[in-house]
């Protein structure tokens, strides 16, 4: 890292400028708000992730000796929601992208700060929400509600829980809706469409998503809530209803949402990449309109999640073929970030290492798609811990790879200080094998056929040794995940104090002070240059920021 | 424990080398493109590693190296949706004169009856080198008939039959696994598939039933007072019922159906759903009347009046079929 000049008195920034609570709850500072989701989504991800080791444990031995199985089945139906709409959904736009997309585009915020704290607020109600109904006897229908299990069948509090993730679902809308509008709106001037940080891209493709997905699972669980309390019959049969509508409207945005998690994560990855190999990302407008391409077909193949359901043979055919389309823009990006490498100054900061980890893991997420999409396997793996593992490497491995990535590299912008290096690249390897130690055996299990959901295997003893080498993984994996929450708060107080730019990167983001100011930027900056313009960063004639007026 | 490590699964269908030879197909080309891009990442990253002096060389980007990167995967992905399409076809279209058996999933047991009359539980005995068709439906909640070692996997729904096949190829016992989450005890509503040599799945059969199914089905029948409408001549109130199954029926406003295991049950359960041409919808419901095991026996009966030397010759029904129309009729719409 290049030490620059810091100044020995703090400098007046974002942090500083109130204290007190009141300060923080009621900030419209863009930055303040995505601290308040930093620790909100933390919290989250680590009652998520408690609950995944407890399911680990569980699966240790075949007997279901550790929690009974009505216990293990709100485990896992508790993690997959808590980790889909109080982690992931959240995790990068809610906080990368809050702090970054108004620096990045030379705003001053977003475009509608006081919708930006009501999202938040949403959020926690509806995380309030969630952990109420966990606190007073969980759910159990698995995150997917599927009807008429989750309407006239489960005992537990499944209205709780779906009106938790409706009202955190308004959050989520509301984030994409102020993205949109302040990508649109508020950029700088010079910084037209071409000349925006991928990551940017990324988020706006997101956003899209956010505003019409979203609001078809929050339909679709409002009708789950209807047909328990009023028996409306819509899903279950025996009140006139049809099942698969159900699964129809809720995958119609929840496979679109595992976008909503992968398409920030492609954004940082390419910041990162580009700043680490010190070049313009190769085929900037072909890894630019894949994400815009990606949003677009990901809303048209759905019923790929119910290939054994009971649709017809014609839809499955039109709907594998489809799946095939979003495949292409995936591989198009990797293929260009890769070819960013050529040719490149590579270094290996504990960023660099994450977006390795990231290019890996999502690879082998990616490849595996393409066993489910192909209707005659998928007949086979469907619902077996190959889905599992596939998911995983995607909304973990890529996902979570990323945003780890991504916090690394901004951390010092976020903090003003730096973190300790040498932790930070240990803690990457650490998660990069401890997942694959975890994840990679259930591609074996599920080819075998041990089914996803279940909490008893002991008739099939020749389960166990994967799930030990799984459990096994999932607790280096844990490890891996609180090293970097040690070492970040621990920078917070004894880290160094970061220059404003300690990367040598490109982005508006960084030519503000570390930490920014409340308003970003004191006057605002005219952009002359291209994105990511390393080669005239390192000739050393840095352009400097323009001056309107 | 550590003799019982198996890493692929057993193969007893007809239809797990197709799946697996797609799967291996699959394997060797994600491998192919994985070993591509980790060289290709390590390489450079290693090759082009930060040397004091020694800049980056920048490239804007390139159309043939993106437009190749496009097409050729597509390329690759249209031959794998081609090949997973065909295989999916086969296995989900059952063969003619398959042996069928019916079985209704509840929480968390699987009910078995076979055409012929024996009843299992959480057991389906099956004689090895015959097709066998599985007519399912549930009793409450989506259970799922999952098969691994004959690579078969396909929901149960409530309300509906949905159906699936196989032909198993080994005799033995292979595991029967509920796949579709379904409450509490998911996880035990497990069962065997016995495979057994045919001579002695026939003396299996032999040990005692209470008649096929199709009997049963014609007592019900008779009970419920079907058959005072449902005459085999052409003066019932309602269609003559021999000779229908699995033939194209026109209904009252102008559709055309096949009549198939979903239909016939409907007809029972919903009988002013679908009204045949000609007929008025007179017919009152069964809905609660009739248990998933009756229905079954009386579809199996209905369909027994279609096969061949079923008595009246099949010019008497009176249902309105012309000629030449679509004739499939074991799919789930």
């Amino acid at each position: 890292m290049a030490t620059a000049t810091v100044p020995s008195v703090e400098r007046e920034n974002y942090l500083n400028k109130h204290y007190g609570v009141e300060s923080w709850l009621l900030t419209t500072d863009h930055k303040r708000i995505a601290l308040l989701y930093l620790i909100s989504i933390t919290f989250f991800f680590f009652i998520g992730g408690f609950f995944a080791l407890l399911i680990r444990l569980e699966l240790l031995t075949p007997a279901s000796d550790l929690v009974q199985a009505d216990t293990y089945n709100k485990l896992f139906t508790m993690h997959g929601q808590v980790m889909v709409f109080f982690f992931l959904i959240p995790s990068i736009p809610a906080v990368l992208g809050n702090f970054l997309i108004p620096l990045m585009i030379g705003a001053k915020d977003l475009a509608f700060p006081r919708v930006n704290l009501l999202s938040w607020y949403l959020y926690i109600i509806g995380g309030i929400m969630m952990v109420h109904c966990m606190l007073t006897g969980g759910v159990d229908t698995g995150w997917t509600f599927y009807t008429p299990f989750s309407t006239a069948f489960s005992n537990t509090k499944v209205i709780e829980a779906g009106l938790a993730i409706f009202v955190a679902g308004f959050s989520s809308i509301l984030t994409g809706l102020n993205f949109v509008v302040t990508i649109h709106r508020m950029r700088a001037p010079g910084l037209t469409w071409s000349r925006l940080p991928l990551f940017v891209w990324a988020h706006y493709a997101t956003s899209i998503i956010q505003i019409l997905g979203t609001p078809v699972v929050a339909i679709t669980l409002v009708l789950v809530v209807a047909e328990r309390s009023l028996h409306l019959g819509i899903f279950d049969p025996k009140l006139g209803g049809d099942p698969l509508l159900f699964q129809h409207l809720f995958w119609f945005y929840s496979h679109p949402a595992v976008y909503i998690m992968i398409l920030p994560s492609m954004g940082v990855v390419t910041e990162i990449i580009a700043c680490f190999s010190r070049k313009r990302i190769f085929g900037y407008s072909f890894v630019a309109l894949s994400s815009i391409a990606i949003a677009v077909f990901g809303f048209l193949v759905w019923a790929h999640h119910m290939f054994v359901a009971g649709i017809s043979v014609y839809a499955a055919l039109i709907f594998s073929l489809l799946s095939y389309s979003v495949a292409v823009p995936s591989a198009v990006k990797v293929f260009n970030w890769t070819a960013t490498l050529y040719k490149g100054s590579i270094r290996y900061d504990a960023p660099m290492l994450y977006a390795f980890g990231f290019l890996g893991l999502f690879t082998m997420g990616g490849l595996t798609g393409l066993f489910l999409a192909a209707l005659g396997v998928d007949v086979h793996v469907t619902d077996t811990y190959f889905v599992i593992a596939h998911f995983h490497y995607i909304m973990v491995g890529g996902a979570l790879m990323g945003y780890l990535g991504g916090m690394h590299f901004w951390w010092p912008k976020i903090s003003g200080k730096l973190y300790p290096e040498g932790w930070a690249r240990l803690a990457a390897l650490i998660v990069f094998i401890g997942f694959n130690l975890t994840f990679f055996p259930q591609f074996i299990l599920g080819y075998l056929g041990m089914p996803r959901r279940y909490a008893d295997y002991s008739h099939m003893p020749e389960f166990q040794i994967l799930n030990v080498f799984s459990t096994a993984g999932s607790t280096v994996l844990g490890v891996g995940y609180l090293l970097p929450m040690i070492y970040f708060l621990w920078s917070m107080r004894y880290g160094k104090p970061a220059p404003d730019n300690p990367w040598n990167a490109a982005g508006l983001e960084w030519k503000t002070p570390s930490p920014p100011t409340t308003y970003n930027f004191e006057e605002e900056p005219v952009v002359t240059w291209e994105a990511y313009n390393y080669d005239e960063i390192d000739k050393g004639h840095k352009e400097e920021v323009h001056v309107v007026g | 424990m550590f003799d019982n490590f198996p890493l692929w699964p057993q193969r007893a269908s007809s239809m797990a080398g197709n799946v697996d030879a797609l799967f291996i197909f699959l394997l060797i080309v994600s491998g192919l493109m994985t070993l591509l891009i980790f060289t290709a990442i390590i390489y450079f990253a290693a090759r082009y590693r930060y040397r004091k002096g020694v800049p980056a060389e920048q490239i804007e980007g390139s159309i043939p190296l993106e437009l190749s990167w496009s097409l050729i995967p597509l390329g690759v992905f249209m031959v794998i949706f081609a090949w997973g399409a065909v295989v999916y076809f086969k296995g989900r279209t059952p063969p003619r004169d398959s042996t069928e058996v019916y079985v209704v999933a509840k929480q968390w047991m699987w009910k078995l009856e076979h055409a012929e009359g024996q009843r299992e539980i959480n057991e389906l005995h099956v004689p090895v080198g015959r097709d066998v068709k599985l007519i399912m439906t549930s009793q409450d909640v989506i259970h799922s008939f999952f098969v691994p070692a004959f690579r078969m996997k396909q929901d149960v729904l409530p309300g509906r039959y949905t159906v699936a096949w196989f032909h198993a190829t080994k005799p033995g016992t292979y595991h029967l696994f509920c796949a579709e989450y379904c409450g509490t005890q998911h996880s035990g509503m497990i069962g065997s598939i016995v495979v057994m040599e045919p001579a002695q799945y026939e003396a299996w059969m032999s040990g005692g039933t209470g008649g096929p199914l199709s009997a049963t089905g014609e007592k019900i029948f008779a009970e419920l007072g079907c058959v005072t409408c449902h005459r085999s001549d052409t003066q019932g109130r309602g269609p003559n019922l021999q000779g229908v199954f699995g033939k194209p029926v026109q209904l009252e406003d102008g559709r055309m159906l096949t009549a198939d295991e979903n239909y016939v049950r409907e007809s029972i359960l919903d009988p002013g759903a679908k009204v045949v041409k000609g007929f008025k919808p007179v017919m009152p419901t069964f809905q609660g009347l009739v248990s998933e095991e009756q229905l079954n026996a009386l579809v199996a009966y209905v369909k027994s009046q279609s096969q061949p030397g079923a008595g009246v010759a099949k010019a008497n029904a009176a249902v309105t079929a012309p000629e030449g129309a679509p004739g499939k009729g074991n799919q789930v719409q």
